[in-house]
């Protein structure tokens, strides 16, 4: 049998039954009727305790929500959201009282995490990782924050920052990405739940990288965080986001939104591994990701760099983007994303360019098999003062099997001539001669695919941090083997 | 070891090998030698499991298993191995993490734990070095870059680090030096012993003095015309593969 052949067999395998993280734990939640409403904007406010400003802000986005249509340039086929039918608010009970450490957390809550492989406990005794840790819609726990805040580093719950940190969440929440820039970022302004906050204060380079670990557990539940990083004067900070969902047969829905802010000389990392609940194999249940990421670089010479890994979601709408204000300021995006079976990504970046002397670079690794679809978009503009500008797009796309899409989307904008654009594309198949070669050295179909399409994706891999490099490799691996054995 | 019976294989329709018959004991080493286009690399190709041939007639018996039954990797495991005429290039797969992932493939098939780290950091720098591979040669994507007689070194090393009971090379010789044929040739003598075997296909005599052969094979029009000893390598080298297949 053709290795191909073999694979797209196994690929086909890959039935619901093979998402590793597919289990659910069982809590109690505590849930306010379905449906999208006023009531449940106050609703979602009043959970959390939050000032008056907040609670107008929210209801203004809202009623700017109501008024606007759903994107639909993408390339995806989005069946119509009911956005009635998704509870806005998920709690697990035992958190009604937020716990002060780990040990109040319910075992259950835990052991989730721990089949995730993320066993905080560990995690607080490994050096180098502080973990914020969103589960359905409330922050479970923080570690290392105490290391952190001697070094004047804030990294807290959204929630939190509300209410300790209101200057700053005023300042620039929504700065990034305003209320009406589209409709996934209304709603999530309006119902957005949890997610993380960082504060990186002027000089100071976060010795730690931070990390957050999203999932999904409660049904029907949309997931909105909302997650402001913001890096002051030559400071430093890396940070990752990890994403898991058990599966359903109803589709969940997530939009969440990021915002980064750099000023002078400073840098933000940000790396995602996304592995969400991609649907079964007929494209049944399965996460929709829409998801807003943008960054501005504000500050002369500072930098924003994403990372991503995408391997799960049925439908997938993403753009980290950077918007590079200060004088030489620099973005890169780094993206690997792996569509199987019926999985829909349309992903990229967009490069704004209005300062001077600004650069950026844009690395996309697309692989697709089984029936998927995976179409890079990405905008570069180049903006009339944005003189002596450069990008580099590099976007490759690999497919394995006939049945798969691949599609490359660029859009171009240069208003200045003596900036520079500079964009390559190609697209191949899986090559059988290698996977023969492979083989012919003891390797299975499934290792060898694995093993080519990491290396096909080594130059966005390895700008991950080592740690999650390697959990990232293997997932790469994973996501294309269908069935192991 | 290895029992060809009869073998008949073609491509696309087309007949390249036409009842060849082979048999390779333990412990012995077969040079098969024939000009281009006559089936060597299609034998080596067909005997490892590669796609896309269609055999019409024959048996293949490899240590008392139907080689037919087993997949690529299977064979592979089972110590079957192929130096390739032209290796692949694996872009963004470091060779020494591709030689572990070989390793413990092959461990794992028998049922034994993955290499030791520091067993394997030991046993590739001996082995390269042996071979005249550096070790930034190692650290660098596989064979992406390599000049021809450095590919044919890198199968070599892979061949020893697997440590096969049946060797096939595919001209492994052509496009190497003097100097790397001879540390190439000695990098197979290294491995010779009384278990395993060797199909050692050239187009030239010139590899078989540093590989001495207990039996050669010449190979016209997919299938073997002649069989004999040493000499017959030397005999082809003065008369050429066009008097010797009239001779036979
Ligand atoms: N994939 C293929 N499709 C069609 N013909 C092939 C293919 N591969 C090899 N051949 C033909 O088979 C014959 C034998 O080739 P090969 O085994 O490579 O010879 P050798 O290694 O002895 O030089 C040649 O005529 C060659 O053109
Ligand atoms: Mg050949």
């Amino acid at each position: 049998m053709a290795a191909t052949e073999q694979t797209i067999k196994q690929v086909n395998k890959l039935g619901n039954s093979d998402y590793k993280y597919g289990f659910s734990t069982d809590v109690d939640d505590i849930k306010p009727p379905k449906g999208l409403n006023e009531d449940i904007v106050k609703y979602i406010s009043a959970q959390k305790n939050e000032p008056e400003w907040m609670l107008d802000w929210r209801l203004k986005a809202f009623s700017v929500f109501n008024k606007m249509p759903k994107p639909d340039w993408a390339k995806l086929d989005i069946p119509d959201i009911d956005f009635q039918d998704y509870y806005y608010y998920s709690s697990p009970k035992s958190l009604k009282d937020k716990p002060k450490s780990l040990d109040e957390i319910d075992p259950e809550i835990l052991k989730t995490y721990e089949k995730l492989g993320i066993p905080i406990k560990e995690q607080e005794k490994l050096a180098g990782v502080a973990v914020d840790v969103v589960f359905d819609s409330v922050s479970v726990a923080t570690t290392y924050k105490k290391q952190l805040s001697e070094l004047g580093i804030i990294f807290c719950s959204i929630s939190e920052a509300t209410k300790n940190h209101p200057e700053l969440v005023k300042k620039y929440l929504g700065s990034v990405i305003p209320i009406a820039d589209h409709s996934f970022a209304a709603l999530n302004s309006a119902v957005f739940t949890d997610g993380s906050f960082v504060y990186i204060p002027e000089g100071v380079r976060c010795p730690v990288e931070l990390s957050t670990y999203f999932r999904i557990n409660a049904m029907n539940t949309g997931q909105f965080e909302r997650t402001l990083i913001i890096a002051d004067k030559n400071s430093y900070v890396s940070y990752l986001e990890g994403c898991t969902a058990p599966m359903r047969d109803e589709s969940q829905l997530h939009a969440a939104n990021v915002e980064l802010v750099t000023l002078e000389n400073a840098e933000i990392k940000y790396s995602t591994v996304q592995n969400w609940y991609p649907g079964d194999s007929e494209g049944k249940g399965g996460i929709y990701n829409f998801v807003t990421k943008r960054g501005a670089c504000r500050g002369n010479n500072s930098k924003i760099s994403w990372t991503q890994v995408e391997t799960g979601s049925a439908i997938t709408w993403k753009y980290p983007s950077c918007i590079l204000q200060g004088d030489n300021s620099k973005g890169e995006f780094y993206s690997v994303a792996i569509t199987n079976n019926r999985q829909q990504a349309d992903t990229g970046t967009k490069m704004i360019h209005i300062g001077k002397n600004t650069s950026s670079k844009i690395i996309s690794k697309g692989i697709s098999a089984g029936k998927a679809n995976n179409t890079y978009r990405g905008l570069v503009n180049i903006q009339s003062k944005a003189s002596n500008s450069r990008n580099f797009t590099q976007c490759d796309s690999l497919l394995i099997g006939n049945e798969c899409g691949a599609h490359t989307v660029p859009y171009i904008e240069s208003s200045n001539s003596d900036s520079m654009v500079e964009h390559e594309a190609t697209t191949s198949k899986i090559n059988e001669e290698q996977l023969f070669y492979c083989m012919q050295r003891g390797l299975n179909s499934e290792d060898a695919v694995g093993l080519i399409v990491n290396g096909f994706c080594k130059e966005v891999l390895q700008h991950l941090p080592m740690e999650f490099a390697v959990e990232a490799q293997k997932l790469v691996a994973i996501s294309l083997e269908g069935s192991v054995g | 070891m290895l029992n060809i019976k009869d073998l008949h294989v073609s491509i696309e329709g087309k007949k390249i090998l036409n009842g060849l018959n082979l048999s390779i004991n333990k412990g012995e080493v077969h040079a098969l030698m024939g000009p281009n286009g006559s089936g060597k690399s299609t034998l080596s190709y067909f005997l490892s499991g590669k796609d896309g041939y269609e055999m019409e007639r024959g048996s293949i018996d490899y240590n008392g298993k139907n080689l037919l039954d087993l997949e690529v990797d299977e064979r592979a495991n089972e110590g079957l191995f192929l130096a390739f005429q032209y290796p692949m290039e694996i872009p963004g797969v470091q060779t020494s993490f591709f030689l572990k992932t070989a390793i413990n493939s092959k461990r794992k098939h028998h049922g034994l734990p993955e290499i030791d780290a520091l067993e394997f950091a030991k046993l590739i720098k001996s082995q390269a070095q042996e071979l005249d591979i550096s070790p930034d040669m190692l650290r660098r994507d596989l064979n992406v870059n390599y000049s021809g007689g450095e590919k044919k070194k890198q199968e070599i090393l892979q061949m020893s680090l697997l440590n096969p009971a049946m060797s096939i090379l595919d001209e492994t010789d052509s496009g190497l030096d003097i100097d790397a044929l001879r540390i190439v040739s000695e990098g197979v003598n290294k491995l010779r012993n009384k278990d395993n075997s060797f199909l050692v296909i050239t187009h030239y005599q010139r590899l078989l003095n540093y590989i001495k052969p207990d039996y050669v094979h010449i190979i016209a029009d997919g299938k073997i015309v002649k069989s004999g000893d040493f000499s017959l390598a030397l005999e082809l080298e003065e008369k050429g593969y066009e008097e010797i297949s009239k001779t036979a």
